[in-house]
Formats: C-alpha cells, structure tokens, sequence
C-alpha cells in the first residue's frame, strides 16, 4: 500500500507541473459554470444545482480520458513501465496509485464547484438533500470515468489513442439507450442497465438540466438508491481490475 | 547469486533464448556478450522478473523469478537499454522517487542521495530537470536508479550505447568501480568494453550460450593463428600476395581495407594482412622474402587477435 501512496503523490505532483490538468480544470469550470448560470436565471426557475451536474457528466465523458491518458501511456512510450514492473511494486498497486491521482484532481475540480452553492444559499432556499446527492453522484460517476480512461491508457504507449478510446467508450456508454430503444426484453434491460448516464438534455433546452435515464437520475433527484452506488462502484471496480491485467498481460509479450 | 537453469523464452513462436543454463556467483563480473537480437535483452528481462522464461528456471539471490518475484526484484538494480527516466522530473526527485519504489525509507534516501551524486558525478545537475541533460548524463541517471538502493546484483543492458566517446570513457571506469561492490551483469555488442570490464564472458548468438570463459582464455583458446601487418612498396599488389602466399606457414594473405591503410596507398605502398601459423618464424619469412624480391618493407608488426575476432569466429561456427 505504501508504493500506492509513493506513486500517487508523484502523480498529484506532475499533474501540478504540467499544462494539462490546469486546462481541463478550466474548461471543466467554464463549462459547469455556464451550465449552472444558464440554468438559474429564468425568472422562475429551481434554486439547485442539476443544470451544472448535467453539463458536468456529459463533459466528464471528454475530460476525464483528458486527466488519464497520460497515466499508462507515457510509461510505456518512455519505457519507465519496465522499471516500475521490475522493481518490487504489484501492478495493482500501480494502478490504484495512479488512479487515487486522478481522483484526487477531479475532486478538486469539482470543489471548485461548490461556490455554486453558496450561490444558492445567498439568493434562495435550496433543497440540501439533492444537493449532498448530487455532489456524491459526481463524484462517484467520475471515478467509473477516470477507471475507464485508465484502463485505454494502459491499452497503448499513445496519449491520443487512449484519450480516442477511453472517451469512445465512455460515449457509447452514455448513448446506450438509444441501442436499448431498439431492442426489446432481455436484451433491452440489460443495455439498458448498463447506460452509465444520459446527459442530452443539455442540448435540449425544453427540458434544460433535466438528467433522465442512467443511473445518474436519481442521485440528481436526491434520491440514495443502492442499485446506482453499486453500479458505479462495480464499474470503478472492473476497469480498474481489466488495467491490472492489461498491465499484467505486457509480460508475457 | 544468479542462477539460470535451462532458460528458454519464446516470443510466440519465435525462441529469443533456447537452454541456457549459467550459475553466477556473488561479487561475479559478468559480460553477456553478442551481436543484436542474440538474446542479451531477453536473458536480462526473465532474470529482472520483467518477463517470464517459457521454459526452465531463473533465480536471483535464491528467489525464483517468477514464484518469488517480488523478493528477487528487491536484490536487482537494472539499467534497460532505453534508459528510461521521467523527464519532467528533477534529478533528485526522479531519484528519490525510485529509491522509494524500491522500499528505501525517507532516511536512508537522505543519507544514499548524497553518495550516489558523488559516485556518478552529478553534483552540479542534482536539481536539473532529467529531460534537459545530454544523453550522458541521462545515462549516469540511470545508473544511479539501479544503485540507490544497493542492489545485490546489478544487471545493465548496453550501458554506453549511443553516448559520445568521452562519456564511454568516463561511464566504463564508473561500471569498472560498481563491479567491485555488486554482482554485475553487463550486455554489450562492444567488445573492447567487455573485456575492459569482466572476468568472465558469456557469449550468446542465437539464443544460445557458445562460450564461457574469461577474456584471456577465451583468446588463448582461439589464438591458432598469428597475424602480421605488412606494408610494402615498390610492386603490385597481386603480386606481392602471390608471393607471400607461397611461404611455407603462411595460411593467407589479404589487403588491409582500413581507411588509415588506403591513404597510403596513394603513396603506392600495399599494405597485407597475412594470417599464418603461429610459433613458426612467419614474420622473419616475409620480411625476408620481401627483401630479396627486391621491394622496399615499409612497415611490419605482429597484431593481437581482438575479442572482436575471437567472436566473429565463435559465432561463425555454427553456420561452418
């Protein structure tokens, strides 16, 4: 476990040393930030916070694979892998460092949100509940990203493939229902189960952040289900598993 | 310290190393020693734990490679022939972060830092980004990764390829040192550096272990020929070699091609290579024969026979 710390904290470390985390932060607040205003300032409308969350987890769908696609690939293309599988250190406990460092960056990302909510507080009278979900849904959906996007780094020594991928796969993840409307019993369920969170209401501005579908809905709701936590955590869970043995497997090439 | 017990790995039906078997034995100076694709990086990466031999066994320090990696992994230091560092990293850090990897507490990185500067003299770059040094110093970057933690045994894979001459220097003398403390296996196509450097030689060609000796064994052992650098004016070189040939001994007789040679020879001296029986008077023979057909000897020397030869020989066997 401590190797896992040494390599997260020197991954934290040259996240603060390289351009890429600073411009994916930005675009990440600009972006919620937008969302958030756009979707305050009619006359009426609802003092909470799911126009910022709708905007934030369809972007994550790009800027997570933006905060990964480092990780794995540039170990492999600069050859370090070789060291790190050489020294006494298991792959998973290069894995969960790097993936902690990434997780630790999107938290800060997203706490740099939370000015959203003293926004809310000044000038009404939010509903706590849906805002306390939300944030923990955030979180929760952008670590299934951030294991994603780790998982199609250490696919190949190439940033630009693994950020091509890991938002790829992400993106099918996100429109699954579209598949699922065209499928019908079993089939239907399970694609649909699988829809890691539709955001496109974002585009739709009848419906402005309004999250449906996914299991992101309820947690913009306020609503705790079991069911969604275990889906995300599982998610989490089996890509970072896939990374480890994606790592492993490179020995026996 | 290292043992290599009918060690083959194949990279799908490919067999980058077939049986071998070598026992090495601590404070060893080993030199693996063969032209590209010989197996050296492989051998490397199965006894670094990196890889996984397909047949046979591997160990380090009494740990197999493969049941008990990770305890094999802590006796090794290894510098891979790419030398791969993290270039947005300072030196000192890169190298605390490795020492940390390698399971050194933050004191003994402390007190080991400032030796390990000193030992691969790199006082005045400590704080420099790795990705702004030259190749060289890259290069004794990466030696001090594999050495910060006093590694058992040290396994370097081509350590002076692609640096300038004067840092070979510098970085052979620098491996010279480290031998006397660690158990050290060096790879290298260069021979003058294995040589330089080892005790003893492991030559691989094909996958396969063709000799085990020491360098001067191994040129005794090889040493059936004697050689004579000859230059000579005053004839055509056809004829000069037809008549050097006759010599009793002599087995042959060839032009030297060397750029230094063909300069002289638009002076109109001929310079020859003659390969003869060794112990047998050969050079008096052509010096004398050269004097009495009446042209002028320039230059006549005996010349060692280099680990080069010894190896092209060695390798060329077993096509004969």
């Amino acid at each position: 476990m401590r190797n896992t710390w040494t390599i997260a904290w020197k991954e934290i470390k040259t996240y603060f040393a390289s351009p890429m985390a600073y411009v994916v932060a930005a675009a990440f607040l600009a972006i919620t930030g937008f969302f958030f205003v756009a979707s305050v300032s009619d006359p009426f409308s609802e003092a909470s916070i799911r126009g910022y969350i709708a905007g934030a987890i369809f972007f994550m769908v790009f800027l997570s694979p933006a905060l990964t696609m480092r990780l794995l690939a540039e170990e492999q293309k600069l050859g370090t892998l070789e060291l790190l599988m050489t020294s006494p250190i298991r792959e998973w406990e290069i894995v969960i460092g790097k993936f902690i460092a990434s997780f630790v960056m999107l938290a800060l990302m997203v706490a740099g949100t939370f000015y959203f909510v003293v926004v809310l507080f000044w000038f009404g009278d939010p509903d706590v509940g849906p805002i306390f979900t939300g944030y923990l849904g955030v979180l929760l959906y952008g670590a299934a990203t951030l294991a994603i996007g780790l998982m199609a780094s250490a696919l190949s020594g190439n940033q630009l493939v693994s950020l091509v991928v890991g938002a790829g796969l992400l993106t099918a993840l996100t429109v699954s229902n579209f598949v699922a409307d065209r499928l019908t019993g079993t089939a239907e369920e399970i694609v649909s189960n699988f829809q890691l969170g539709s955001s496109f209401s974002v585009f739709d501005t009848s419906s402005f952040g309004v999250v449906e579908g996914g299991h992101f809905a309820d947690f913009a709701r306020g609503i705790l289900s079991v069911t969604d936590i275990a889906y995300y955590v599982s998610i989490t869970a089996v890509f970072l598993f896939i990374t480890v043995v994606l790592l492993e497997s490179r020995r026996w090439r | 310290m290292i043992r290599l017990e009918h060690m083959s790995k194949s990279y799908g039906d490919y067999p980058a190393v077939i049986d071998v078997s070598a026992h090495i034995k601590q404070g060893e100076v080993v030199g693996f020693l063969g032209p590209n694709g010989a197996g050296k990086t492989t051998t490397m990466r199965v006894l670094t734990g990196f890889t996984p031999p397909t047949e046979g066994t591997a160990a380090i320090a009494g740990y197999d490679v493969v049941s008990r990696s990770l305890d094999a992994r802590r006796h090794i230091g290894y510098l891979p022939e790419s030398v791969p560092l993290y270039l947005d990293m300072t030196v000192m850090d890169y190298l605390r972060y490795m020492g940390q990897l390698r399971g050194m507490n933050r004191k003994w990185i402390d007190e080991r830092l400032p030796v390990i500067i000193e030992t691969v003299r790199l006082g005045e770059y400590q704080n420099a980004l790795v990705g702004k040094l030259s190749k060289g110093y890259r290069q004794r970057v990466g030696i001090a990764q594999a050495i910060i933690h006093e590694p058992d045994v040290l396994i370097m894979d081509e350590p002076t390829i692609g640096i300038d001459p004067i840092q070979v220097v510098e970085t052979r003398s620098l491996i010279s040192e480290l031998g006397g403390e660690h158990t050290l296996i060096l790879s290298s196509h260069i021979l003058p550096e294995v040589s330089a450097i080892c005790r003893r030689v492991l030559v691989i060609h094909e996958g396969r272990i063709v000799a085990d000796d020491d360098p001067e064994n191994l040129s005794d052992r090889l040493q059936h020929a004697e050689r004579i650098e000859v230059s000579l004016r005053g004839t055509e070189a056809g004829a000069a070699i037809t008549a050097l040939r006759n010599i009793q001994h002599v087995v042959d007789v060839r032009r030297d091609t060397r750029p230094t040679q063909e300069r002289l020879a638009e002076d109109g001296v001929i310079s020859l290579v003659v390969d003869a029986r060794p112990d047998e008077g050969a050079p008096e023979d052509v010096a004398r024969t050269i004097v009495d057909s009446g042209w002028g000897l320039v230059n006549l020397h005996p010349l060692p026979m280099t680990l080069e030869e010894i190896f092209l020989e060695l390798t060329t066997e077993d096509e004969a």
